[in-house]
């Protein structure tokens, strides 16, 4: 009467050992994103199934998310324009592709906060790679981003701008970007459910990258102060992405302040990882 | 590779965050703060499991006894991968289920067929297998229509019933049963009784953590009694549920 399902081979051995140093918990790191990359298609359902919930029994579904951000941009875009003189035909498609841009960074870190803390119920159920969950934030939040970039490409078909082939250049820093995107996650994750007062100082602090970092001001309007944008990486780290779509290439300066923001990223978030990844479970 | 499972001088302690002990100014403050430094390492952690270390071959049903707070819940779920030990050494041949909750990690607002959907998926399923498990659960829980509405608005019972189905579908060679897939005898129903049966013959090792003499005489081969996180005895069901029953309470 029952099905008699076979269990894949994958899962038919499971050893653990309590090893002090970073060698070893490096090598158990290391095995967790590669289950993890083992299970692409359970973290593609999980993260699709995550935007449905979101918008069940709406008319709309996700595309609430494109209707509020299109709104968000008309509004702004006029009101702006006006504020800081410029013309609007300039300004508004510069000003689309910020905001959307913005919109994945700062929602993907808000979810990297509480990647492992959301997922309580199934981490203390069953055995699963931690990075599993720092993949579903970064695809759940690249889903969102697909529906935002309609807004993008209307605005630019209206306006009739195009960036040309500079754009090609947005692919592989954007490729970085997803990559910063899982290790922020798995940061992020481990030291907000560890520390529950980091989201709140992380939600402060995003929120002051929102107005430093040339997401509706453009960068030129700093003058002789624009070198200083060299030195914010939320800003060089926008600017690798939305310049090429815009059709400029990014200065060496911002290309080096944005490579070694990340690289810092990266290794935090390895030491990180390394160390507490057996202590997660007991955080949540 | 035959079926086995060995864990040897495993300890855990269990750390409990509380109050001060999750705030990151607190505990920058006290690092940096010599006058403080008295209480910075006031985090409480509780003795779980202690030097536990046994070793179990294909065809051995072990029986996990001990009162409340005695760590067999623990125990489970460090055999299930789910907390990794901080001392000693685990290692499972062999595929693995653990019955540890009833929802089993379901997500209440998703419906029962995505539940089935990741379970399958997480199993590393195809997509042929998955309908047969959606098939084989939503026939015997009985669901009908329910399997596609969110599994917040079922009944408790039909909750009960699709975790269960969901539960004892993937046969494994290892079990890890919490007693609740055994408690309240009097509301499962007789063939949920005969598929658990079923399926904890077809598991070639089975670990169940209960509180029922009677479920250990009728299952286990063998009882271990925990007590304060370590083994107090280790033996055949008889001898060791005598002294077990016989210990003064405490």
């Amino acid at each position: 009467m029952s099905a008699h399902i076979p269990f894949p081979a994958s899962q038919a051995r499971l050893e653990l050992t309590s090893q002090p140093g970073f060698a070893a918990r490096s090598a158990l790191a290391w095995q967790d994103l590669a289950e993890a990359a083992t299970m692409w298609h359970l973290c593609c359902t999980l993260s699709w199934l995550d935007i449905k919930l979101r918008y069940r029994g709406s008319v709309l579904g996700p595309f609430w998310l494109t209707l509020s951000t299109a709104l968000m941009i008309g509004s702004m875009g006029f009101l702006y324009a006006e504020l800081f003189g410029m013309d609007l035909h300039d300004y508004l498609p510069f000003l689309a592709l910020s905001i959307v841009l913005w919109n994945f960074i700062g929602a993907l870190v808000s979810d990297a906060c509480v990647c492992f803390t959301s997922a309580e119920g199934t981490i203390r159920s069953v055995r699963m790679p931690y990075a599993l969950f720092a993949g579903r934030v970064v695809l759940r939040n690249l889903l969102v981003l697909a529906h935002n970039v309609v807004v993008i490409v209307v605005v630019d078909v209206l306006l009739q701008v195009a960036p040309g082939q500079i754009a090609l250049l947005a692919i592989p820093a954007f490729i970085l970007w997803l990559l910063l995107g899982v290790a922020l996650s798995v940061l992020l994750g481990a030291l907000c459910a560890r520390f529950r007062d980091i989201p709140p100082i992380v939600g402060s602090v995003m929120q002051m990258a929102f107005f430093v970092s040339a997401v509706i001001w453009r960068p030129e309007q700093l003058k002789s102060q624009e070198y200083l944008l060299a030195f914010n990486p939320f800003f060089t780290l926008l600017e690798i992405v939305r310049g090429p779509l815009l059709g400029t290439v990014p200065s060496m300066q911002v290309y080096l302040s944005a490579g070694l923001f990340s690289a810092a990223i990266f290794v935090a978030s390895w030491l990180v990882f390394a160390r507490v990844r057996g202590r997660i479970a007991f955080w949540i | 590779m035959t079926t086995e499972l060995l864990i040897e001088n495993v300890s855990l302690d269990f750390p409990l965050y509380h109050g001060n002990a999750r705030s990151l100014k607190k505990t920058v403050l006290n690092s940096v703060s010599g006058r403080m430094a008295n209480d910075s390492r006031a985090r409480v952690s509780v003795q779980a499991l202690r030097d536990i270390s046994f070793h179990l071959k294909a065809g051995d049903r072990l029986g996990l006894v001990g009162g409340n707070g005695a760590g067999k819940t623990t125990l489970l779920r460090i055999l299930a991968g789910i907390y990794e030990p901080q001392s000693g050494h685990l290692r499972i041949e062999g595929s693995l289920n653990a019955l540890l909750d009833p929802n089993l990690g379901m997500n209440l607002e998703l419906s029962g067929r995505e539940n089935i959907t990741l379970r399958g998926l997480y199993h590393g399923l195809n997509p042929a297998e998955i309908r047969k498990l959606a098939d084989d659960v939503a026939a015997f829980a009985d669901l009908g229509d329910f399997l596609d509405l969110p599994v917040r608005i079922y009944s408790s019972g039909m909750v009960v019933r699709l975790g269960f189905a969901l539960a004892t579908a993937i046969r494994p060679q290892v079990l890890l049963m919490d007693e609740w897939f055994l408690a309240g005898d009097a509301n499962f129903l007789e063939k949920a009784r005969a598929r658990l049966e079923d399926m904890v013959r077809g598991a070639e090792i089975l670990v169940l953590s209960t509180h029922m003499p009677s479920v250990i005489h009728e299952w286990c081969s063998r009882v271990i009694w925990l007590d304060h996180g370590r083994i107090r005895a280790d033996g055949r069901p008889d001898a060791v549920m005598a002294e077990y029953l016989n210990a003064p309470r405490g």
